[in-house]
């Protein structure tokens, strides 16, 4: 029992001073924006590596929640007769939720598992510490750029994600399902406001920031060994799917 | 050159280097011999920088390294290079990117100039040719000579060898080992060499510094170390297995491991 009770509370400092340690990485990271010379360059590659890396499983995740949205939709709002709803039904839980994390999820895992493996092999290779001895930073080349990239990239990418999902909606709706077009599209216009889709590409931009730093520290703080760097990615992965949830929940109920 | 005093790390309770010290000439080569564990790559890291001594001091042409901003540094890391045991190439780069990088990174000069400084370093390590690879497509010895060209691009002052000739065959090591000689010889920069390779150490070195157990046990040119008579050293040089550094690191006798276990049956 006590040696139970140890254990526990040695996970628990662990679990603190590892937030700490990455609070302390992330500030320390994302100070260097402004202590280091603009990288764009590195930043437009990075974002071209996660951004359009991640666009075409974005792009298929974002039809089939759409088309599966309507149909569940539909056949829920058949019941009581007011199938007419359906196309704002569908934008609402799109733009609203289900766009942001979703895209999260994917993105999670597949750019964000890279960025920890990468990361980590560089380390295992003695690539950040040639970084460092040719006098280029390794904090502000390779982790900062990758952290700002996702936190652009991700909403980008849940603005595709929500503009795919609303048009399969629309074909499976409309097309398939019989709903009068003018009335979905109609609908669809009228209930969603703009705050809607505001609200949902900022909660995005935070969860792309969140999957940015998470998944460099993890990267970062990987023990240099074959094993260390497979144990880090799948860390980061679940951490990362988890935070995304557990921030979705607290960013919501701050804008409702 | 470079001048420590009383260099000490230690990785919690396991001092991984004790009261060090040394002094690295200009224009010559330094090679620091010692077998693994012997503390020899924490000296390296030590000395280019890579990490902080736990006591005692560095300096670097006069400039203590645990003592100057990362900013001043990050200024005399531009006149050190370093080849790394594994190369350590970017990935992501071509050869001639790799060699580029540096100076792409540090100069404003011309496209055409770095394209000539570029061609000047491969010519010098016999890669012209293979600018268009990526460090995947090379073999280890083809990497760490395309690692020397990138460690020689800013022609630096100071360079670092962390295991220049392991894991490679003796045709490739002797070609890294007579590169880091004729460098040294040619543009009289200064070379640090870390290395369990007794003989090509020896060739090239015009100072040995022997380390065993995080101290150093003997100093001086090669001829010094080879007719030392210190025990240990004479041990080392001529690779036996008995002496008194010992390589057996097993806890218990051999025979009772053997013998009494349950279920063996005691041989007498």
């Amino acid at each position: 029992m006590v040696a139970f009770i140890g254990q526990l509370g040695r996970n628990v400092i662990h679990a603190i001073a590892k937030l700490g340690d990455a609070s302390i990485f992330a500030v320390s990271t994302l100070r260097l924006l402004f202590a280091t010379p603009w990288q764009g360059k590195h930043f437009v590659m990075q974002l071209y590596a996660v951004g359009v890396g991640s666009l075409i499983i974005i792009i298929i995740t974002g039809a089939f929640t759409g088309m599966v949205l309507a149909l569940q939709g539909y056949h829920m709002l058949v019941k009581v007769g007011t199938e007419a709803l359906l196309g704002s039904a569908v934008a609402l839980s799109l733009i609203r939720e289900l766009g942001p994390v979703l895209a999260a999820l994917m993105f999670v895992g597949r750019a964000g598992s890279s960025i920890t493996a990468e990361i980590g092999i560089m380390r295992v290779t003695e690539q950040m510490d040639a970084l460092e001895m040719m006098a280029v930073n390794p904090q502000a080349r390779v982790m900062l750029t990758r952290i700002v990239a996702c936190a652009i990239a991700l909403p980008l990418l849940v603005g595709i994600f929500d503009v795919v999902g609303l048009a399969a909606g629309y074909l499976v709706g409309v097309e398939m399902l019989g709903v009068n077009s003018g009335v979905y599209i109609g609908e669809t216009i009228d209930k969603i406001a703009l705050t809607d889709v505001y609200a949902g590409l900022t909660k995005s931009m935070y969860f792309g920031l969140l999957v940015g730093i998470i998944c460099t520290y993890m990267g970062q703080r990987a023990t240099p060994t074959t094993e260390g760097v497979a144990k880090a990615t799948t860390q980061a992965v679940m951490i990362c799917s988890v935070m995304v949830l557990v921030l979705d929940y607290i960013i919501t109920s701050f804008y409702l | 050159m470079i001048k420590t005093k009383g260099l000490t790390k230690t990785y919690g309770n396991v001092a991984a280097l004790n009261d060090i010290n040394l002094h690295i000439k200009g224009g010559e080569v330094t090679v620091i011999l010692g077998g693994s564990g012997s503390g020899k790559t924490t000296l390296l890291r030590l000395l280019a920088g890579l990490e902080s001594p736990t006591s005692g001091s560095i300096m670097f042409s006069g400039e203590d390294l645990a003592k100057i901003s990362r900013k001043r540094l990050y200024e005399l890391r531009l006149r050190v290079g370093m080849l790394f045991q594994y190369s350590a190439l970017l990935n992501s780069l071509t050869v001639y990117e790799n060699v580029a990088f540096p100076l792409r990174e540090h100069t404003d000069l011309d496209k055409e100039v770095i394209h000539t400084m570029v061609t000047m370093k491969l010519e010098q390590v016999g890669l012209r040719g293979f600018e268009e690879m990526m460090p995947s497509q090379l073999s280890g010895g083809m990497a760490k000579r395309v690692a020397f060209a990138r460690a020689l691009a800013m022609d630096p002052q100071v360079v670092f060898f962390d295991e220049p000739t392991s894991g490679l065959d003796p045709i490739s090591a002797g070609v890294i080992s007579s590169l880091i000689h004729e460098t040294t010889v040619k543009t009289r920069m200064t070379s640090v060499v870390v290395t369990h390779d007794v003989q090509a150490g020896l060739d090239i070195a015009d100072h040995v510094i022997l380390l065993w157990q995080g101290e150093i046990i003997a100093e001086g040119k090669s001829n010094t170390i080879k007719n030392s008579d210190d025990p240990r050293v004479q041990q080392f040089i001529e690779g036996r297995p008995n002496g008194p550094i010992p390589f057996s690191r097993s806890q218990t006798a051999y025979v009772d491991d053997l013998t009494h276990k349950p279920g063996c049956v005691r041989l007498e």
